[in-house]
């Protein structure tokens, strides 16, 4: 005879066996995720179902900066537009020299036979919120897959580098700001072309020149630009200024801290920079020296 | 003693399912809001205070599926690794779910001893997640939203219990 225990009673499995599913399936998801990034899908498929809400969560504030735009006194738009047109001015004069100068610069390139530089492409984008994880810096932008950004894209504001595109979902975009643990840029000191590798600290306005010999040429204020050199960043967007060097001894390195130029903590207008560095192939290595080894090994 | 639980000898309505699912929906809105600065950084995390409500109040229409989902939806707004708010309001989950008939008997004031430790666990979860990822611990303000989110605790209870409370009967004399 079939016995079934009635329904009334049934709770299904217990909280602890629930419990050791839950954590098994996260665990899975955790361990996917940092060690071999397979989940971009997951991840953009309830990214689409959280994005109404956190547009809907923007809406907010969103209306009540327009709100504040609206009530702005006349006496600041026309501060606003006076500074700006002296700007201008000012910016046209210089454009000037630089479309002579690079027209130059191009044609001693072309005598030089070197190869030419590829123009940038930018996109604007806005800054939505800061990230919310208080282990990384980042902030998500409104420009996605639909705007064709793609992760490692270079992102500056008005003045320099602010970070790194690094996660695209449809509509949005993460970026890691410079000021990130793990956020490296490569850089050269405008003043000598010395070249060093800039690191974030995960504080907020302060940056890390790493593994700089005691004895290099660095000093309080040198401007840092990116070098290029990595083929993600275009040469020559400034970084940061160093703000302090020390120089110890009983180290092996010297420490040099930066000051980022960029508002990487307080602009809301960012650029996404399209720059494609069709640098040459990799020469293919010889192959004799591999080709015996292996018939050897099998 | 004067007792929360214990002074309205009127019986609550049952809760709607609809009224569960708009105020987690709320508290996962909430936690999306541009927070920036300070703010960001004392702010509690809604959506663990109002799981754990629902979990402690009525652990059989809310459970582990509430608390997968909403960990998913907050890991990807927050962007960070993929299952760490999972795993760690599935913990919240069980405790809250195990703990619901004693954090029921407590005074307002006792219970808040309660929810404060166990949204501490919750973030030590995500800690211990993040440093065994690499990262590095942001500091003692980490720890000052779940403390906050214990003060919010008494009108939290106020608020998600209002639609509960019957209307006076006219009729009652």
């Amino acid at each position: 005879m079939e016995y079934t225990p009635p329904p009334l009673f049934n709770r299904g499995p217990t909280p602890l066996v629930r419990l050791v599913l839950c954590s098994l399936l996260s665990i899975g998801l955790l361990v996917a995720d940092a060690r071999f990034q397979y989940l971009d899908n997951i991840r953009e498929a309830v990214a689409i179902v959280v994005y109404p809400l956190q547009r809907l969560a923007g809406t907010p504030a969103a209306i009540f900066d327009r709100i504040g735009d609206f009530f702005v006194t006349q006496a600041r738009l026309r501060n606003d537009n006076n500074r700006l047109a002296e700007q201008n001015l000012q910016n046209a004069a210089k454009l000037r020299l630089f479309e002579a100068l690079s027209a130059e610069n191009a044609h001693l390139r072309e005598l030089l036979a070197a190869r030419e530089r590829i123009p940038a492409t930018t996109t604007a984008a806005e800054v939505l919120y800061g990230g919310r994880d208080p282990f990384t810096r980042r902030v998500i932008v409104d420009k996605g897959q639909q705007s064709d950004i793609k992760p490692g894209q270079p992102v500056i504001d008005e003045i320099g580098v602010v970070g790194q595109v690094t996660r695209v979902y449809p509509w949005l975009s993460e970026v890691t700001l410079i000021t990130d643990k793990e956020q490296v840029v490569p850089v050269q000191n405008l003043r000598n072309g010395l070249r060093a590798v800039l690191a974030g600290t995960g504080n907020d306005g302060e940056l890390e020149l790493k593994f700089i010999p005691l004895n290099a040429d660095f000093q309080n204020g040198d401007q840092l630009v990116t070098s290029g050199i990595d083929g993600v960043y275009p040469p020559g967007l400034p970084v940061a200024a160093v703000s302090n060097v020390e120089r110890n001894a009983a180290y092996l390195f010297a420490r040099i801290a930066c000051k980022p130029l960029a508002g990487v903590a307080s602009h809301t207008q960012v650029l996404i920079v399209n720059w494609e560095n069709k640098a040459p192939e990799r020469p293919t290595p010889p192959e004799k020296s591999g080709a015996p080894k292996k018939r050897r090994g099998a | 003693m004067q007792q929360f639980e214990s002074r309205p000898q009127t019986i609550l309505l049952p809760v709607k399912p609809a009224f569960i699912v708009f105020t987690l929906i709320a508290a996962l809105l909430t936690n999306l809001l541009p927070w920036s600065g300070w703010l960001l950084a004392i702010k509690p995390d809604f959506v663990a205070l109002v799981t754990l409500y629902w979990w402690i109040q009525q652990p059989r229409r809310v459970g582990f599926t509430a608390a997968m989902l909403l960990g998913l939806a907050m890991d990807v707004a927050d962007g960070s690794l993929f299952g760490q708010h999972a795993l760690a309001y599935s913990m919240l989950a069980f405790a809250g779910i195990v703990l619901h008939r004693r954090v029921l008997g407590f005074t307002m004031k006792d219970q808040i001893l309660h929810v404060i430790p166990l949204l501490l666990a919750n973030d030590i979860i995500v800690l211990v997640i993040r440093k065994s990822a690499g990262a590095d611990f942001p500091g003692v303000t980490y720890f000052i939203g779940s403390c906050l989110a214990g003060a919010l605790w008494p009108s939290l209870c106020y608020l998600l219990r209002l639609p509960q409370i019957p209307k006076p009967d006219p009729d009652h004399v």
